[in-house]
């Protein structure tokens, strides 16, 4: 077994497998009864928050690979979300009255997203830092914009209106968006969407994991470094930058999918830029490049809001004795400060990418 | 000898500067070839269109019998040519052992699907190339220092593991621009033992240095540029002698005489 995750584990863990193991049953164990507990104490709306947390840091670990790893700044991202969840919601929906199963649909999403990424990639291989930065910024918008026009002359996208109805996930049998009774065990399908969500993150985990410490992802990390040698030392940089470009969409495509099937409904308002920059700040605020850094920005800055949502105005309350400012507004205030300071303090992320110590693979003598 | 590597009739401009003007000489297999001249002289713009940094307007760059007008620098590294940097360019948010094995990139295959199902082709192809980076950090006595970050080495061991990422390369031809740059006596001679070294497996060296001492103690040739011109080339001894290789070091010779 430690074959197959020796490559990903820091040094520390690699000399103590037990307690590397006993960790992860821990872990893992919390994070199954989580909901159950979450639904227990009548706090079902945040088994819905936690998943779409998940979602975002798939789409974080999948802007990692182009912004961390080959150090390609990307401010559109959001649109290979986009592509993959409107590729669900027409393969699966009354609208093209398709309905084609979840395991066929999501790998068309990701090739779909994929294409778009290489779209993106290709024009873009001679431009670095700013002015990357803006293209991408505008093929977001331009594929926002499509999907927003999309439904004349031909009604592709439904325009504004989007698409509803879109079916849920069913899989061995069984319907995720409805509650599965055992007996007297009754599943509900939020937690079945955890549940997947879960299942689907750890994979996608591994994966980011092996392509970092890769031929692939070395070499992607070169050119992070600096381009000039990199191409001097006889790497492709163009094909790896259209690479790191189309697996990074494909991510962002496969993530779509999931969203569209949970959400039920699709429209161009939830592929603004302002969802873009946030995956971005995740990706930032955790550490670029480093892949545990990347899941922890994204679950905190997916938490701290709906945190702050229910805690913002309970505490003026209980404070002043009546809300002086709205919620919402001082709820994006502490966000923005708790950005600002993350920044000033903390330049290199939360967990900053640090160098994998490789040990001196050869006997004592 | 075959010749390996030749530069004729190269003309480099920058927009009105002609910072090479008709530049010939070839470097045969297994030579140390010495590219020596003043600052300014062009030695770094030939070593640039040599390694397909730089296009060059006029001549022809052969390799191994292969023409390399207008070919990337990335083709041409796989083709056999490694280079080194005069203002060293390591990775240096990486550590020196990844730096090296990050120049073995153009020699192993494994690619996205190698990768993310970790097959036991790849697992033999990593633990291949893990095992010849340290054993070329060993070579350039950087071996000790392996898991720091390139940038935190110091300057006498980021050149010497500059020259271990390039012959992770597994070259025909390698570059050095400067290596002895701000280099102490004792460093100097490791770095002599070195290139020495390098040369008895068979690799083809060319050499930019300003350390005329080094270079004419090292050099089987050597060439002399000056302000984009070629002016002598030769063995070591009769460049050494040429009084347009004086001039151009040492100014014009004045009227001695009262």
């Amino acid at each position: 077994m430690t074959q197959y995750i020796d490559h990903i584990l820091p040094t520390q863990l690699r000399k103590h497998p037990a307690v590397f193991w006993v960790g992860v049953v821990l872990i893992a164990a919390a994070l199954a009864v989580m909901p159950f507990v979450l639904v227990s104490h009548s706090m079902t709306s945040w088994v819905r928050i936690t998943n779409f947390a998940i979602l975002f840091v798939f789409l974080s670990l999948g802007l990692n690979i182009v912004v961390g790893f080959a150090g390609l700044l990307d401010l559109g991202y959001i649109a290979f979300y986009a592509v993959g969840a409107y590729v669900y919601a027409l393969l699966a929906s009354p609208h093209f009255g398709l309905h084609l199963p979840f395991w066929v649909i999501l790998p068309i999403g990701a090739a779909v997203a994929c294409l778009f990424g290489v779209l993106l990639g290709a024009p873009t291989l001679k431009l670095r830092g700013d002015y990357l930065a803006i293209v991408t910024l505008g093929f977001g918008e331009i594929v926002r914009i499509f999907m927003n026009n999309l439904s004349e002359p031909i009604n592709i996208t439904n325009g504004p209106k989007g698409i509803a109805t879109i079916d849920s996930i069913k899989l061995f049998g069984m319907d995720f968006s409805t509650t599965t009774r055992f007996g007297d065990f009754a599943l509900p399908g939020l937690i079945k969407y955890y549940y997947l969500l879960m299942f689907m993150l750890l994979v996608i985990i591994i994966l980011n994991l092996r392509l970092q410490n890769s031929r692939i992802g070395r070499a992607w990390e070169a050119i992070r470094e600096d381009e000039l040698a990199a191409r001097a030392m006889g790497i492709n940089t163009i094909n790896l930058k259209l690479l790191a470009f189309a697996m990074g969409a494909s991510f962002g495509g496969l993530a779509g999918g999931v969203f569209a099937a949970i959400q039920g409904f699709v429209s161009p308002e939830s592929f603004t830029l302002t969802e873009s920059v946030m995956i971005l700040a995740m990706v930032v605020l955790g550490g670029m490049g480093n892949i545990w850094g990347v899941v922890l920005g994204a679950v905190l800055l997916s938490f701290v809001p709906e945190l702050l949502r229910y805690t913002v105005e309970p505490a003026q309350k209980a404070l002043f004795g009546r809300q002086i400012i709205e919620a919402e507004v001082l709820r994006m205030l502490i966000f923005g400060f708790a950005m600002v300071a993350m920044m000033l303090f903390r330049p290199a992320g939360l967990l900053p990418s640090a160098v994998r110590k490789r040990e001196l693979a050869r006997k004592e003598d | 000898m075959a010749t390996i590597l030749s530069a004729q009739n190269i003309t480099k401009r920058f927009g009105g500067l002609t910072a090479l003007s008709d530049v010939s000489f070839e470097i045969q297999q297994g030579q140390i070839f010495g590219l020596i001249g003043p600052n300014g002289a062009g030695k770094t713009t030939m070593f640039n269109v040599l390694t397909g940094l730089y296009q060059h307007d006029e001549g022809t760059v052969t390799f191994n019998g292969e023409i390399l007008n207008g070919i990337t620098s990335d083709r041409i590294a796989a083709l056999g040519v490694a280079r080194t940097f005069q203002n060293i360019r390591l990775f240096g948010n990486l550590s020196a052992i990844e730096n090296v094995m990050i120049g073995r990139h153009v020699r192993t295959h494994a690619g996205v699907w190698g990768a993310i199902t970790r097959n036991s082709a790849t697992r033999i192809e990593e633990a291949a190339i893990e095992a010849r980076a340290h054993e070329l950090l060993d070579f350039v006595n950087v071996g000790h220092r392996a898991n720091e970050l390139a940038k935190h080495l110091s300057y006498g061991d980021q050149r010497r593991l500059e020259i271990a990422r390039a012959l992770a390369t597994d070259p025909k031809v390698l570059a050095l621009d400067e290596p002895a740059a701000g280099m102490n006596a004792t460093e100097k001679l490791a770095l002599r033992k070195l290139i020495e070294a390098i040369r008895t497996q068979g690799i083809t060296i060319l050499l930019i240095e300003h350390d005329v001492k080094l270079v004419m103690g090292l050099c089987d040739r050597i060439g002399v540029l000056d302000y984009g011109k070629k002016i002598a080339e030769g063995v070591p001894a009769d460049v050494q002698r040429d009084p347009k290789v004086i001039e151009a070091y040492l100014g014009a010779s004045i009227e001695v005489a009262a």
